[in-house]
């Protein structure tokens, strides 16, 4: 299990704001995953290249952070099927309801959204039925 | 510029992630198992992260004359509904899965590609796309 970080995951959570800030003012852009993710194959061409950027910037910090810092435990036996399934779920939900942790979320909940409000309520509340599923009745490793 | 600026916040958001514990999928289960030993950090993360959007998004959306969809309908509950169910089995939503692909594990690359596929499968099923 992990433990309590309360110090680095509220400066994350402000790093994270501050992210979304910074797009929104800048490139008029909202810091929502999910959509910069699938509007590059949905949308137009003329409007993929800040979302490649946005997302090259997004996966260039994983490799920069491990430069000063080791990795994760990494997870022993949770199967490359259920990774699949889990990508399939939440590529396809987000895609049906316009938007994830981060647009809904860290987006939609600072622009005092009630659409995004819901929207959060019920992937956390479905969040916990799949980990209590998952974790207690089908016994995963994770 | 823009794209460069772009670039810049996609890493910051993304260090977010990391230093916050959010990009380590562990963490985020514990999060969500509300019966089992409950790690309430993301909690923290959220609040941190709508603190600060709270506070500055209102000028900024009127500024960039950004409209969004409003209605509460079963496209959006079912959506969010079945995300859940996804984050809750591989302990990955989009941005953390996405920065966590620097872990260079199977688990992170499949789950990308298979990310990737569900927004095509919801493309090919005529779903319409992301407004912006």
């Amino acid at each position: 299990m992990t433990h309590f970080t309360p110090v680095a995951s509220l400066a994350g959570g402000v790093l994270i704001g501050a992210a979304a800030v910074w797009l929104l003012a800048v490139n008029g852009r909202i810091a929502g995953v999910s959509t910069i993710l699938h509007g590059l194959v949905v949308l137009p061409k003329n409007d993929r290249t800040w979302r490649v950027a946005f997302l090259a910037g997004l996966i260039a910090a994983g490799f920069l952070w491990q430069v000063f810092t080791p990795p994760f435990p990494a997870r022993e036996g949770f199967g490359l099927g259920w990774a699949a399934a889990a990508g399939l779920l939440v590529g396809y939900g987000t895609r049906l309801g316009n938007g994830c942790t981060s647009g809904h979320g860290v987006c939609g909940l600072g622009r005092r959204s009630l659409r995004s409000l819901v929207a959060v309520c019920v992937f956390m509340a479905t969040g916990m039925i799949s980990v209590y599923i998952a974790r207690h009745l089908l016994h995963l490793p994770s | 510029m823009k794209n460069l600026s772009a670039f810049g916040a996609g890493l910051l958001f993304g260090i977010g992630l990391w230093l916050s514990g959010m990009a380590n999928p562990r963490k985020v289960l514990d999060f969500l198992d509300v019966t089992g030993d409950w790690d309430p950090s993301l909690v923290l993360v959220m609040g941190g992260a709508v603190a600060v959007t709270l506070s500055f998004f209102g000028p900024l959306i009127r500024q960039h004359h950004l409209e969004f969809p409003q209605a509460i309908d079963v496209r959006l509950v079912a959506g969010a509904a079945i995300f859940g169910l996804g984050w809750g089995l591989g302990g990955y939503c989009p941005g953390p899965a996405l920065t966590a692909l620097a872990n260079l594990t199977a688990e992170a690359l499949v789950f990308v590609a298979a990310m990737v596929a569900g927004g095509l499968f919801a493309k090919i099923a005529g779903i319409p796309g992301p407004g912006r």
